[in-house]
C-alpha cells in the first residue's frame, strides 16, 4: 500500500466539560447529559449509545438538574431559571424565572403534570406543566435553608426535600411539612460542619433514601420518620443517588469516584423480609461522580473526569457479549476539526472560540494563524472551513457568521462578511462546496439553504426541501457535497439520507432507510458513490447514478463484517478519499484509522482483522495473498480527525486522554501501596 | 417415630411340653376392631373382646376331633367357619352353643386353610393348591379338587386381599410364590431368588399399595427382602413358567450368633415393619424382642423385650400387635406415624410431648453416666431399659448422620453447579439451625463437605462459623475462614480468641487441612535445618539492613531458642488462617481490644516469629502453599499494637518484643519509602520518554501494508 507522510498534530487543546447531571428517559431510551458549560447532550441507548443531539451551552448557564417529562426535557440551574428545550432545533425553547434564587434541583411527579423546583431561598415551588409552557402554581411552606434535592413520592402526594442537616417531607396537596428527618453530622473534627443532603430518593413503600456530605447513605422509614439503616460509604460526599425503575436497587455516586450499589434483598437465604444491603462497588472514575442513571441493565455514571461510563450489570445482561462490555464515552460523536485540503489549514472548534492553524511544510511546527472569538454568550454549535481555505463559517444557536480569510506566509487576516442573507439565522450544520462557491446550511425543518459566496457579495440562492410523509421533521446532522458540485447528501437523526441534485436544485433520491443512525457520510469524488457509516458500525456504498447499493456494498453485506469491527465502541466520525487511488476510503474512529481498499477481498470471518504486523514480517511476495481490504493503523490514538491533504499527506489530530486527565483538578483520594 | 406402648395380656397359653409351639393356631379379627377370634392348636375357638381382655364365648370340638385351621368370621353372614380333621368344614353362629350341632360338610380333599377378608367371602384353600369360594364349595361338597402344586411343594403361608372386585390370593412356598386370581381364575408362578443354600424364608407378609403387592420376606440369616409385584399384568401372563421375582434387600437385621429360628416379620405400613424373634442390636444375643424398624431409613424405631419364649408368631390388627410369648398372649398397642427424617431422628414436636408422658423413654447421656449413683433406688430392670434405649438412640444418630451424608453426597453429584448455590445455602442453613436446636444433631463432615463446594458464604448462613467454634470443630472453622469471603470482623476475632487460648495439647488432636499443615511444618523444620547452614549469613540483609536488627538477628542465630515457634503446629496453622482472612481495620480494631494481654503477647510473639522466618528464608509462600503474606503479617502487627499499645508499654515482659517490632516496622517504612523513590524515578523516566517521542507537532512517515 505504501508510505504516508503524516502530520501528527497534538496542539488541539480540546477539553471536554465536566458532566454535571444526567437524566434517563426509559420510554425512549434516551439519556440527557448536562455538562458544566451548559451544554446538553442526548444519547440514544437503543442505537449503540450514539450521541445524536448536542444543544450548545451558553456562558452563565450552569445546569444543576435535568428532568424528562415524557418527551420534553427541562433543566434548571443556578441562574434561577427553568428552561425547556426544543429537541428538534436544539436550542432552549423558553425560560421561566422561578424567582427563588439559584435552583438546585428539579423533579416532576409521576403523572408528568407538575414540576417541583428547590430554590436557594428555601422554597419548593410547584409549576404546572401545560402543553406549550409551564406555569407557576404555588409555593410549599418555606423553610430556612436551601433546598438541595427533591423527590416525589410515586403517588404524587408527598415530596421529600433534602436540605442542610435534615430532610423534610411535604404534603404536596396542602404544602405543609409533615415530617422532618434530622440527619447526623459527620463524626470527629467536622462535627460542627453542617451536613448537606445532596440527594434523596422516595420509594413507593415510603422508604426514603438519602445521600449526604458526611459520606452516608441512609435508609429512612418515611411513614414513621425513623432511621432504618446507615451505610457509611466514603469519607467524602455522597453526591448523587439513582433508584432503579423496579425500586429493587439504588446506586450512589461518591466524591472518590466510586459508584456503590445497594439492593433490596434478603440478607440471608431463608429470610423473606428484605432489607437494603450494600452489594457492589464500581470504580470507573478518578474524580467526583456527580451524575448517575440506573437503567434496567446498566449503571450510567459521569462526573468531573468528563467521561460517560456505561457499566452493564452482569446479572442483567448476557455475559461475554458486546452488551456486557464496559463503555467509556470520552469524545463527542461528531467531528470538531475542519480541514482545508488544498491550503493545509486546520480549524478547531471549541465551545467559545475557533482556532485556525496552518500545517508546517517540513519537519517543524505548525503555525497558529487566527483566533476567532465569538461575540455574545452563545456557544458555537457548528463550523466549516472551505477546501481552498478562503472561507470560514460558524454558527451559534441564534446567528451565523462568515469570514473571508487571507493567509500569507506569516500573517493572516480575517474579514467578517457584513451582510448575510436573512435566511441564514439558525443552522445546525454548515458545509462548503468543493470549489468554495457555495455554502450549504441545514436549517430548521429538514431544509438546506444554499448561499452563493463570492468576493463581492453573499447571495441567497435556494432552499432545498423534500416532501415528507411524516409530520415530524428531523434535524439534519450531516451534510456532504460532491467534488463535482452536482450532488448534496444530507442525513437526519431519523436515519434518513437524502440526495439532492444541485444542478436541478431538487431532490434526486432517498437512500433506503437503515435502522441505525448514520454517523458520517461522504460522496466519492470519482465514482460519485455515497459511503455511509452507521452507529452500529455497518458500512454502505450507494450509487447515486444508479440509485442502488453497489456490488461492493452488497458483497460486504452478504459476507458480513468481522465481529472485531462491529464490537468497536466509538463511531466512525469522518471519511476521506484518496484522490490518486479511487479504491481507497479512509475512515477513523477514536482509536484507529482504517484505509479500506475496495480492490482487495474482504477478510474471511476467522481472519485477523489487525494484520499489519503479520504483513510487515512477511516477504513482499506473500503479502498479497495475506492482505485484505481493511488496513487498520492503531499507532495514533484518541483521534479527533484523520484527513488526507491534496499532496497525499495524512493529517492526524490526536488528543491524548492523559493530557485531558492532567488538566483535571487533583482527585480527592489516591491509593498508594495499599495504604 | 413409631412407638410400642405398654402391653397387656389377653389370655394365658398352654404351650407344648417342649415349648416348640405356642398353642395358638391363629387369631382373626371378628366383627369389629375390638373383637378377635383365637383358635388354639387343639380343640377350642374363643371370642375375645380386646379392650376388656375377657372372653365372650368359646366353642370346643369333641374329644378326638381336631381343629386343623384357624376359625374365621364371615361378616357377611355373621357366621364362623372352621375346619376339623382337614376335611370337615364347620359353620356356626354366635348363638350356637355346641359345635357338634352346627352345620358341617365334608369335602373330598384336605383343606389347608380358610381365609376371609374383612367384609369378603371366605375362600377355601386346599393343601394341593386349589382354591374354591366357600359358597361354591358348599353347593357341591364332594366336587373333585384339582392339584395345582407340584409334588414336592407344600404351602408355607398365604394371604388374600380384595383388589377391586378381584380376589387375589398369594401362596408362598420355600422357593416359589403363586399369585392366584379368582374370578376369573388365573395363576402366576414366581421363583424366589435363592438365598444361601438351604435357607428358605421364615415368614411372609404383604401389603398393597397403588395396585402393587409389596411383599416382605424374612430369611433366617436376618435378611429381609422386598419384592414389588404388579397386579395389573397378572391376568395376561398366564403360564406355568416360573418368572423370576426381583427383590431388593430392605433390612439386614442383626442375627446374633447362629441363625434365626422362630422369627417373623410383618409389614405394619409402607415404612414400618414389626419383627419378632430377632435380637435387639444393642442388647446382646437374646432374641426375645419385638422391634419396629423403619425400612425407609433403616432405623430401629422401637423395641420391647418380651418375657418368656417367643414362638415367632405375630398378628396385627388395628394398631395392636398380638404376640404369644412364654405362657401368655400379649397385646401391644403401637403407633407408626408417617415416617419422615424428622421423626426418624426424633425431632418432631409432638413426639416430645409423648415422651413426656412416658418419662423414661430417652434420657440424656449425663443421666446415664452420672445419674446412676444419684438414683440407686431405681430397679435394675428400668435401668437396663434406660441404658439400652439411649444406646439405641445414639446408634440411631449415627445411622442418621451417615444417611444425611449419603444424601448430601448424592445431591452434590447430581446438581448442576449453577443452581447449586441457592440449594447448598438452603441445605446448610437448615442443618445449622437444626444443630443449634439440637446439639446432638451436629454433623461436621457433612457441613465440611458443603463448605468445600465453595458455594457458601458467611452471609448465607451466619451461624455456621460460631456453631463450629462452639463445637470446637476447628477443621470446619479453618475451611470457613478459607472459603468464606465475607466473615465479619467480630467473628474473625472470636475465632482468633478461641484459637489463641486453646491449649496446645488440644490443638494437636485436631485434624486440619493437610496443605496448610505441611506449609507450617516446613517453616518450622527449615528453621532447625537451616539454623546451622546459615552460618550467621543473612540473605535478606538488604531488606532489613537496620544495624540494630542485624545485630539482633545474629544474636538470635546464636541463641536458637529465640526462633522456636511460640505456639504449637496446629495452633499456628489456625492462626495463619486468621491472618489471611480479609478484614477492614476500622471494624476489627474494637474487637481486637477484647483480647487479654497474655493472648496479645503470644500472638505478637508468633507474628514476630513469622516475620523473622519470612525475612530470613527466601519467601516460603512462593511454594504454592496457602500462606500469609509478609504484608499481612505486618498489618496484623500494626493492628495489634494499635489496639493494645498502652497495655503493652506497661507490661515489662513486652519490652523486648516491642523493641523488635519497632525495628521491623522501621525496616518496612524504609522499604516503602525506597519503593516511593523508585516509583518517582520510574515516573520521571516515563515522562522523559513521552517528551522525547511526541511533541505538539511532528511529521512522521508510516508504512501500511
Amino acid at each position: 500500500m505504501g508510505e504516508f507522510k503524516v502530520h501528527r498534530v497534538r496542539f488541539f487543546d480540546y477539553m471536554p466539560s465536566a458532566i454535571r447531571t444526567m437524566a434517563f428517559n426509559s420510554q425512549t431510551e434516551r439519556l440527557a447529559v448536562a455538562r458544566a458549560d451548559g451544554a446538553v447532550e442526548i444519547f440514544n441507548f437503543n442505537d449503540n449509545f450514539f450521541q445524536e443531539k448536542v444543544i450548545p451551552g451558553q456562558d452563565g448557564r450552569a445546569i444543576e438538574a435535568l428532568c424528562w417529562v415524557g418527551h420534553r426535557l427541562f433543566s434548571a440551574g443556578l441562574n434561577g431559571e427553568i428552561t425547556e428545550y426544543d429537541l428538534e432545533n436544539l436550542r432552549p425553547q423558553y425560560t421561566v424565572d422561578a424567582y427563588g434564587g439559584p435552583i438546585w434541583t428539579i423533579s416532576s411527579n409521576s403523572q408528568g403534570t407538575q414540576l417541583a423546583v428547590g430554590c436557594e431561598d428555601g422554597t419548593v415551588k410547584i409549576f404546572a406543566i401545560l402543553e406549550e409552557r409551564i406555569q407557576f402554581q404555588r409555593n410549599l411552606n418555606r423553610h430556612k435553608g436551601r433546598i438541595i434535592s427533591l423527590c416525589w413520592h410515586p403517588s404524587s402526594a408527598q415530596i421529600a426535600a433534602g436540605m442542610t442537616d435534615m430532610i423534610t417531607i411535604y404534603d404536596a396537596e396542602t404544602g405543609q411539612a409533615t415530617r422532618r428527618l434530622l440527619v447526623d453530622r459527620a463524626m470527629g473534627a467536622s462535627k460542627n460542619k453542617e451536613v448537606v443532603v445532596w440527594s434523596v430518593g422516595y420509594l413507593s413503600d415510603h422508604t426514603i433514601i438519602s445521600g449526604d456530605s458526611a459520606g452516608k447513605v441512609q435508609i429512612w422509614n418515611g411513614l414513621t420518620g425513623t432511621l432504618v439503616r446507615t451505610y457509611l460509604v466514603t469519607k467524602w460526599d455522597v453526591l448523587v443517588l439513582s433508584v432503579s425503575k423496579d425500586e429493587s436497587s439504588v446506586i450512589a455516586g461518591t466524591s472518590e469516584g466510586t459508584v456503590i450499589q445497594f439492593q433490596f434483598i434478603s440478607s440471608t437465604l431463608d429470610q423473606h423480609d428484605k432489607e437494603w444491603v450494600r452489594t457492589r462497588t464500581f470504580r470507573n472514575h478518578s474524580h467526583d461522580v456527580s451524575a448517575l442513571a440506573h437503567t434496567d441493565t446498566a449503571v450510567v455514571s459521569g462526573g468531573m473526569d468528563t467521561q460517560l461510563v456505561v457499566r452493564p450489570l452482569l446479572d442483567k445482561v448476557e455475559k461475554n457479549t458486546q452488551e456486557s462490555a464496559l463503555r467509556k464515552i470520552a469524545f463527542p460523536h461528531r467531528s470538531l476539526v475542519g480541514c482545508a485540503k488544498k491550503a493545509g489549514l486546520l480549524l478547531f472548534q471549541f465551545p467559545d472560540r475557533l482556532e485556525l492553524w496552518k500545517l508546517g511544510e517540513s519537519e517543524g511546527h505548525g503555525e497558529q494563524h487566527t483566533h476567532t472569538h465569538t461575540l455574545g454568550e452563545d456557544h458555537i454549535c457548528c463550523s466549516a472551513l472551505s477546501a481552498c481555505g478562503g472561507w470560514l463559517a460558524y454558527s451559534t444557536v441564534s446567528s451565523v457568521r462568515l469570514y473571508r480569510i487571507h493567509v500569507m506566509i506569516s500573517v493572516s487576516s480575517s474579514l467578517q462578511v457584513p451582510k448575510l442573507p436573512k435566511e441564514l439565522r439558525s443552522v445546525h450544520q454548515l458545509c462548503f462546496s468543493s470549489d468554495s462557491s457555495k455554502l450549504f446550511a441545514s436549517s430548521c425543518q429538514s431544509s438546506v439553504i444554499v448561499v452563493a459566496v463570492s468576493q463581492q457579495e453573499c447571495r441567497y440562492l435556494h432552499t432545498l426541501k423534500h416532501k415528507t410523509v411524516s409530520t415530524m421533521l428531523y434535524r439534519l446532522h450531516l451534510l456532504c457535497a460532491s467534488d463535482d458540485g452536482k450532488w448534496l447528501a444530507t442525513a437526519n437523526t431519523d436515519c434518513e439520507i437524502h440526495i439532492y441534485n444541485l444542478h436541478k436544485m431538487k431532490l434526486h433520491c432517498m437512500v433506503p432507510v437503515y435502522n441505525s443512525c448514520p454517523t458520517t457520510i461522504a460522496i466519492h469524488p470519482v465514482t460519485n458513490n455515497l459511503i455511509s457509516v452507521h452507529a452500529d458500525q455497518q458500512i454502505f456504498e450507494f450509487s447515486l447514478v444508479q440509485k442502488e447499493y453497489t456490488q461492493w456494498s452488497r458483497r460486504l453485506q452478504t459476507q458480513g463484517l468481522l465481529s472485531l469491527w462491529l464490537e468497536r465502541d466509538t463511531p466512525i466520525t469522518h471519511i476521506t478519499f484518496n484522490p490518486k487511488n479511487p479504491d481507497h476510503i479512509i475512515l477513523h474512529d477514536t482509536y484507529m484509522f482504517c484505509i479500506i481498499d475496495q480492490s482487495l477481498p474482504f477478510p474471511e470471518l476467522n481472519a485477523v482483522l489487525w494484520n499489519q504486523m503479520t504483513l510487515k514480517n512477511l516477504p513482499v511476495s506473500q503479502r498479497i495473498g495475506q492482505s485484505h481490504a481493511f488496513k487498520i493503523c492503531k499507532i495514533f490514538q484518541h483521534l479527533m480527525c484523520v484527513s488526507l491533504l491534496e499532496d497525499l499527506s495524512l493529517v492526524v489530530v490526536e488528543r491524548p486522554l492523559l493530557d485531558i486527565m492532567s488538566q483535571l483538578p487533583a482527585p480527592v483520594r489516591q491509593k498508594k501501596f495499599a495504604t | 417415630m413409631a412407638a410400642l406402648y405398654e402391653g397387656y395380656t389377653l389370655c394365658g397359653l398352654v404351650p407344648d411340653q417342649n415349648l416348640s409351639s405356642s398353642g395358638i393356631q391363629g387369631i382373626e379379627e371378628e366383627r369389629d376392631r375390638d373383637h378377635v377370634v383365637v383358635t388354639d392348636s387343639t380343640r377350642s375357638v374363643t371370642l375375645y373382646k380386646v379392650s376388656d381382655q375377657k372372653p365372650l364365648g368359646s366353642w370346643t370340638v369333641k374329644q378326638g376331633q381336631k381343629l386343623t385351621c384357624p376359625a374365621v368370621f364371615n361378616s357377611q353372614t355373621n357366621e364362623y367357619v372352621a375346619v376339623t380333621d382337614n376335611k370337615v368344614i364347620r359353620i356356626w353362629k354366635e348363638d350356637d352353643i355346641l359345635l357338634d350341632k352346627a352345620f358341617k360338610a365334608t369335602v373330598s380333599s384336605d383343606v389347608w386353610k380358610v381365609h376371609c377378608t374383612h367384609g369378603g367371602e371366605p375362600v377355601v384353600l386346599f393343601q394341593r393348591g386349589a382354591v374354591r369360594l366357600l359358597d361354591s364349595l358348599l353347593a357341591a361338597p364332594q366336587q373333585p379338587i384339582e392339584e395345582v402344586l407340584a409334588q414336592e411343594e407344600t404351602i408355607r403361608s398365604m394371604s388374600l386381599e380384595k383388589f377391586y372386585d378381584d380376589l387375589i390370593l398369594e401362596l408362598y412356598f420355600s422357593h416359589f410364590l403363586y399369585l392366584q386370581r379368582l374370578n376369573p381364575n388365573s395363576v402366576q408362578r414366581y421363583r424366589l431368588e435363592r438365598e444361601e443354600p438351604g435357607l428358605s424364608p421364615l415368614s411372609f407378609s404383604a401389603i398393597y399399595k397403588d395396585k402393587h403387592i409389596c411383599l416382605l420376606y424374612l430369611y433366617p440369616n436376618g435378611h429381609m427382602y422386598q419384592s414389588v409385584l404388579s397386579v395389573r399384568g397378572l391376568g395376561t401372563e398366564e403360564g406355568v413358567q416360573a418368572l423370576p421375582l426381583p427383590r431388593s434387600l430392605l433390612l439386614g437385621l442383626p442375627v446374633g450368633d447362629g441363625q434365626l429360628e422362630a422369627a417373623s416379620a410383618m409389614a405394619l405400613d409402607e415404612a414400618h415393619v414389626a419383627v419378632v424373634g430377632v435380637p435387639h442390636p444393642s442388647a446382646g444375643g437374646g432374641k426375645d424382642f419385638l422391634c419396629i424398624w423403619n425400612t425407609n431409613f433403616q432405623t430401629l424405631q422401637a423395641g420391647k423385650e418380651m418375657a418368656g419364649k417367643i414362638y415367632g408368631q405375630l398378628w396385627s390388627y388395628s394398631n395392636k400387635v398380638f404376640i404369644p410369648h412364654g405362657k401368655t398372649l400379649s397385646i401391644i398397642p403401637f403407633e407408626c406415624p408417617k415416617s419422615s427424617l424428622a421423626s426418624a431422628l426424633g425431632k418432631l414436636k409432638h413426639t416430645k410431648t409423648e415422651e413426656s408422658k412416658t418419662p423414661n423413654s430417652v434420657p440424656s447421656w449425663n443421666n446415664i453416666l452420672h445419674g446412676e449413683k444419684a438414683q440407686p433406688s431405681k430397679t435394675a430392670e428400668t435401668r437396663r431399659t434406660v441404658s439400652w434405649r439411649s444406646v439405641f438412640a445414639n446408634c440411631e444418630f449415627i445411622i442418621v448422620h451417615t444417611l444425611i451424608q449419603k444424601e448430601v453426597e448424592g445431591f452434590l453429584t447430581r446438581s448442576e453447579f449453577q443452581d447449586l448455590q441457592p440449594s447448598v445455602g438452603q441445605l446448610a442453613l437448615t442443618l445449622v439451625s437444626r444443630s443449634l436446636a439440637d446439639p446432638a444433631f451436629y454433623s461436621s463432615s457433612t457441613l465440611a463437605q458443603l463448605v468445600h463446594t465453595r458455594c457458601l458464604c458467611h452471609s448465607v448462613c451466619p451461624d455456621l462459623v460460631l456453631l463450629a467454634l462452639e463445637k470446637k470443630d476447628y477443621f470446619l472453622c479453618q475451611l470457613c475462614l478459607q472459603f468464606f469471603p465475607d466473615i465479619p470482623e467480630a467473628v474473625t476475632c472470636a475465632c482468633l480468641k478461641a484459637f489463641i487460648s486453646m491449649p496446645d495439647v488440644d490443638a494437636e488432636k485436631v485434624s486440619l487441612e493437610p496443605n496448610s499443615v505441611t506449609f507450617m511444618e516446613n517453616l518450622i523444620t527449615r528453621d532447625r535445618a537451616e539454623a546451622g547452614l546459615q552460618n550467621g549469613f543473612s540473605p535478606t540483609s538488604s531488606v532489613v539492613n537496620d544495624r540494630q536488627t542485624r545485630a539482633e538477628d545474629k544474636k538470635k542465630a546464636s541463641a536458637p531458642s529465640q526462633l522456636i515457634c511460640p505456639v504449637g503446629l496446629h495452633k499456628a496453622v489456625l492462626i495463619n488462617e486468621i491472618l489471611q482472612t480479609p478484614y477492614s481495620d476500622t471494624f476489627l480494631l474494637p474487637h481486637l481490644k477484647d483480647l487479654s494481654s497474655q493472648n496479645v503477647m503470644l500472638f505478637l510473639q508468633y507474628l514476630q516469629f513469622l516475620y523473622l522466618k519470612y525475612s530470613q528464608d527466601a519467601f516460603p509462600q512462593m511454594e504454592g502453599f496457602r500462606s500469609p503474606s509478609l504484608s499481612q503479617i505486618m498489618d496484623w502487627v500494626c493492628l495489634l499494637l494499635d489496639a493494645h499499645f498502652t497495655v503493652l508499654v506497661m507490661t515489662p515482659e513486652a519490652k523486648g518484643l516491642l523493641l523488635n517490632l519497632h525495628s521491623f516496622v522501621k525496616s518496612q517504612v524504609r522499604l516503602v519509602s525506597e519503593l516511593g523513590k523508585i516509583e518517582g524515578s520510574l515516573q520521571q523516566l516515563h515522562k522523559m520518554k513521552a517528551k522525547e517521542s511526541i511533541g505538539q507537532y511532528s511529521i512522521e512517515i508510516i508504512e501500511l501494508f
